[in-house]
């Protein structure tokens, strides 16, 4: 038994664990309630399967297969979910690519799965470095379709974990694919973490697949030929993602009292812009920059940035990429306020230094700005 | 009086919207037939193809569920794994199992899922409209090889159950056809083999059906079931081509 799997059956003398970013989720999913898991091997997230493979084959009724392909696995996983289980999978940037088609399957069929993205630098096979290359694909539903998917991005191992437990709950209250995004620094770190505890029972589903033995027959598919149904269908689907955005709309504020700007940013790079906001009220206590941090990507924390427009001069947004939810922010703010950008994609990871000193210039030049 | 034929239980009363001569029909039937005298409509699901067939869920009445095209063994697999007690079956055609989700087909038979496998060869994509399908036979024309599939450029038609039979874990592979009453009975015996090896839990297990389409291949219902004989056997040669002895 590899160590890793070992040591969960001894998890009831530990509370607080060392554990890899991938481990993680890995054991928030089981501890919700996953049993089934299908995958195939990408860097930098192959210690998830690894992981689920030996943990699934601890648990009853556990399923763990390593599927042909990324294609294969999202449709396990759909098979997995329309038959009741809670499933999930995960890749990497160019394997999500391939996994579109089943998630907007996923979508359409009004089918829960979670789907764990370990972002790395693309396009093509890019690298394998932490960046934030699929925030596009990701929050602009990324397969086929008139649809959303429900994005979490973490920015901790403890996030992680919570994230995972917490997107397995999305997905059933809304029978909805729920993306997981972290990135390769997220993936394979070790943090502390408090993982959550294990769900006795999970509340029954009524539309899955059991053979129709005593009810009518059920049919879960996403082909409606009829134009009039298939609006119909759209519009139900559009209502859906019109409640999720109201009651899951997820995000943190941090140093934004009284802030003239506001730093936008998510996952590894919202930790970085923590670091460097931090390192700037060090350097100058009368500072004033705040941060907002996106925890869901996907619905997007509009009403956060327009309150926040409603003090803040200016705004910051930080992506490890070349600017991709910069242009949500731009769609919240609807050109009432002034957005700098500051992207380092193809997986380079910026230290809080380096942008703690372009912050500070875009504060200094629009604060000189507003005086003139 | 004894009622010696009716229509079976698993088999909606709706007209169906295949077209003359088709064998879709046919194969629904059996099917449906099977599901009633092995007692299994209950516990049954089936995974039905992009394509013509994917209008089997208004004429099967048990649980279904849409596959994206070539992914209905995967989807399958996924089902099976969690409900190993259910009857769960696929029902694909020619373009969706051997082109599209040939590495869908290869590698649930390789694991040997305990799953079967309906496929329906009639030698085109007949949904879109004819074109050339893996199976379609050299000479053969249709709208993407006007001139006639050449095998040295197209390549030769993909025999599935040999390319099947290879792998340790397929339990059992078999060829048959419903051009004639006699095929139809043999497809009958061959499908309802096949669910019980899959209830036994001995591994994966597919029956090819050669099966006309007279609307692509520009004949009559009549024509299309000689050709069958004819022409479509001499490629695809029917019988058992594995079975494992339990």
């Amino acid at each position: 038994m590899p160590w890793f799997a070992r040591k969960q059956r001894l998890r009831c003398i530990v509370t607080k664990q060392l554990m890899y970013g991938t481990h993680a989720v890995g054991e928030a999913a089981i501890r919700a309630g996953c049993t089934c898991y299908f995958g195939y091997p990408i860097t930098p997230q192959n210690e998830l399967p690894e992981y689920m493979s030996a943990r699934l084959a601890q648990i009853k009724n556990g399923v763990f297969i390593q599927a042909e392909s990324e294609l294969a696995a999202i449709n396990m996983v759909l098979g997995a979910s329309v038959a009741g289980a809670r499933a999930m999978t995960s890749s990497s940037s160019p394997g999500i690519s391939l996994k579109q088609e089943g998630i907007s399957f996923l979508a359409g069929s009004e089918l829960p799965a979670v789907i764990v993205n370990i972002v790395r630098g693309g396009p093509g096979l890019g690298n394998i470095a932490p960046a934030q290359s699929d925030y596009f694909q990701a929050t602009r539903g990324g397969g086929h379709g008139d649809y959303r998917t429900v994005v979490f991005a973490p920015a901790s191992v403890q996030e992680m974990a919570d994230m995972t437990y917490t997107a397995f709950d999305v997905a059933d209250t809304y029978r909805t694919p729920v993306m997981l995004m972290g990135d390769g620094m997220l993936g394979q770190i070790m943090e502390p973490v408090t993982l959550p505890k294990a769900k006795k029972k999970l509340s029954e589903k009524k539309y899955i697949l059991t053979g129709a033995r005593g009810r009518p027959a059920r049919l879960i598919k996403s082909l409606i030929l009829d134009t009039k149904e298939m609006e119909d269908h759209n519009w139900k689907l559009m209502r859906k993602y019109q409640r999720i955005a109201l009651k899951e709309t997820r995000f943190e504020g941090f140093q934004m009292e009284n802030a003239d700007m506001v730093v936008i940013a998510y996952g590894t790079a919202a930790r970085i812009a923590k670091g460097a906001i931090k390192r700037l009220h060090q350097e100058n206590k009368n500072i004033k920059v705040g941060l907002i941090r996106p925890v869901t990507l996907w619905p997007f924390p509009v009403k956060a940035v327009q309150d926040a427009a409603k003090q803040a001069k200016d705004f910051f947004v930080f992506e490890m990429s070349s600017g991709q939810m910069v242009e949500d922010v731009r769609l919240a703010l609807e050109g009432s306020r002034p957005i700098h950008f500051y992207g380092r994609p193809g997986g380079v990871v910026p230290s809080p230094a380096e942008l703690a000193r372009n912050i500070a210039r875009y504060y200094y030049q629009s604060k000189r700005r507003r005086k003139r | 009086m004894k009622k010696v034929y009716a229509r079976p239980k698993s088999l909606r009363k709706v007209p169906m919207h295949y077209c003359p001569g088709c064998g879709h029909s046919v194969i629904h039937k059996l099917i449906a037939e099977l599901l009633d005298e092995m007692k299994l409509r209950g516990k049954s699901i089936c995974v039905p193809p992009a394509g013509c067939a994917v209008l089997a869920y208004n004429y099967l009445d048990i649980d279904m569920v849409e596959a994206p095209h070539g992914r209905a063994t995967a989807v399958a697999t996924g089902l099976k794994r969690v409900r190993p007690k259910n009857l769960v079956f696929s029902y694909q055609g020619d373009g969706d199992l051997a082109a599209i989700g040939t590495a869908e087909a290869l590698h649930a038979a390789n694991r040997g899922e305990n799953i079967t496998v309906i496929f329906v060869n009639n030698a085109v994509y007949g949904m879109t409209g004819g074109q050339m399908a893996p199976t379609t036979l050299p000479g053969q024309k249709t709208t993407t090889s006007p001139a006639g599939r050449n095998s040295r450029v197209e390549g030769p038609p993909i025999k599935v159950c040999e390319m099947l039979s290879g792998l340790e874990n397929t339990a059992y592979l078999e060829r048959v056809a419903v051009n004639t009453p006699a095929n139809i009975r043999k497809t009958k015996k061959a499908i309802q083999k096949a669910f019980e090896i899959q209830q036994k839990n001995i591994g994966f297990t597919l029956v090819e059906v050669l099966s006309p389409c007279p609307t692509n291949w520009r004949m009559d219902p009549l024509d299309s079931c000689k050709w069958i004989d004819e022409v479509m056997s001499k490629t695809f040669p029917l019988g058992i081509v594995k079975e494992v002895k339990c």
